[in-house]
């Protein structure tokens, strides 16, 4: 590889961007090219200077509650049908009822609700991931992580730490799932992490395991409420830390 | 501001989509698009240049948001409200600012090619030396550095939102770090 190819990829392998064989070379490049091992060390320094700056701006006060008044005005319309409509709303609500019906007896492996919700636990669990997005309160004390949700959830979880099962609880996070808000318990085994979703039930749900885009996904319900562990774990180990839960 | 106008326009978008509009839809926003309203602002932030602009654009993505809101299909809900942002603020400066907006040349990269050439370690700044240097950059290197260094988007993310190649993603960034290095080179700044 020469200067002019490494200089171009060299913004892709810093943003680790760079397939594994590019990479390779752009490092066996930089380990005998001074000039661009400088540039390297530039580049790194300028990053390093913009992401510890705290850049960012946030929304004023003002915004927020804007955008909260201008949903509260939408709501009451939201929730009122127009007498007239009432009618035809509820034959509407027949012909879907029974087009529903048929695309699920007709395609019993289409996109379920569930799926989607499979979907949005990996997808939630991804963006744990992303730097900062992991804790909002960062402890391995469960009574530092449960009062920590009083007020910000219609409902107290029950929050453990599983230290000496090798599970340790390093946290808590408020997240979303399926339109509500759930609270999402961060465990560590080794170096893998587990989000743990949990939030009220709302009916039964089978003992369940899956996996999706390579994570591992156990769901079932236990004490009353729902509980959606995700991780990379393996889901032998994963399903250890169910039991505990379960318990 | 918000206040009457963006109000009315946001009810008005509602009548219009009455008839289609599910009871989940206000459920459904409250969950995409409130969690990700900094990030919505810190884009309308950098893409207008001033805390007014900002929050104009903002809100008027948010509206936008909500028209949209049945078009969410699970995905990255930061990485579709900030496409929005993105499409407002371009509309809006076009609007407002038409030469702000220029397009830039993205076959351009005469500027990398010199390889003998690296720039100095650069030791960090202040918050508003470093604000000044991105303020600096044209507008879609801006746009790629804080999608990038700042909301930590991939490749793919930035592509989709910028709605350019991932290769232009690539240039774009290659390029503005280079303006960035000089700029503090210049400055002093660097070394």
């Amino acid at each position: 590889m020469n200067c002019t190819e490494a200089r171009l990829l060299l913004h892709a392998h810093i943003d680790g961007e760079l397939d594994a064989a590019n990479s390779l070379e752009v490092g066996r490049h930089l380990k005998t090219c001074t000039a661009c091992a400088a540039e390297n060390a530039s580049l790194q320094s300028l990053r390093t200077a913009l992401r510890g700056a705290d850049l960012n701006y946030q929304a004023p006060a003002s915004l927020r509650t804007d955008v909260r008044q201008f949903m509260r005005d939408l709501e009451p319309e939201a929730t009122r049908p127009a007498v007239q409509l009432q009618w035809l709303w509820k034959w509407l609500a027949l012909g879907l009822a029974a087009t529903a019906l048929a695309v699920v007896s007709l395609r019993p492996t289409g996109i379920s609700e569930r799926d989607t919700q499979l979907n949005e636990v990996v997808a939630s669990h991804v963006r744990s991931l992303q730097a900062e997005h992991l804790m909002d309160v960062a402890s391995s004390d469960r009574h530092t992580v449960k009062p920590w949700f009083d007020g910000k959830l219609d409902f107290a979880p029950d929050v453990q730490d599983f230290a000496a099962q090798n599970f340790p609880l390093i946290g808590g996070r408020l997240d979303y799932l399926d339109g509500h808000a759930v609270a999402g318990l961060v465990y560590r085994r080794n170096k893998h992490l587990i989000n743990v979703f949990v939030w009220p039930t709302t009916g039964p749900m089978k003992h369940e395991t899956e996996a999706r885009r390579g994570f591992s996904i156990i769901r079932f319900t236990a004490k009353g409420m729902h509980y959606c562990l995700v991780s990379d774990l393996n889901p032998t180990e994963l399903g250890e830390l169910a039991g505990l839960l379960e318990k | 501001m918000y206040s009457a106008g963006n109000k009315i326009a946001g009810r008005a978008v509602w009548r219009k989509r009455k008839r289609i509009v599910s009871a989940t839809e206000p459920e459904q926003f409250e969950r995409v698009v409130l969690p990700h309203l900094d990030a919505a602002y810190n884009l309308a932030r950098w893409l207008a240049g001033n805390d007014h602009d900002a929050e104009d654009i903002a809100q008027e993505a948010c509206v936008r948001a909500f028209r949209f809101i049945g078009g969410h299909r699970g995905g990255d809900a930061r990485a579709w409200l900030l496409a929005i942002v993105r499409n407002t603020a371009f509309s809006w400066l076009k609007k407002n600012r038409p030469r702000a907006v220029v397009s830039i040349d993205d076959g351009e990269i005469a500027e990398l090619e010199d390889p003998t050439v690296a720039a100095g370690v650069f030791n960090g700044a202040d918050r508003n030396v470093l604000r000044a240097a991105l303020e600096a950059l044209p507008l879609e290197f801006r746009e790629a550095i804080v999608l990038r260094e700042l909301e930590g988007l991939s490749y793919k993310e930035i592509a989709e939102i910028a709605e350019v190649p991932v290769g232009t993603v690539m240039s774009r960034l290659a390029r503005a770090r280079r303006q960035l290095q000089n700029h503090f080179a210049r400055k002093g700044d660097g070394q």
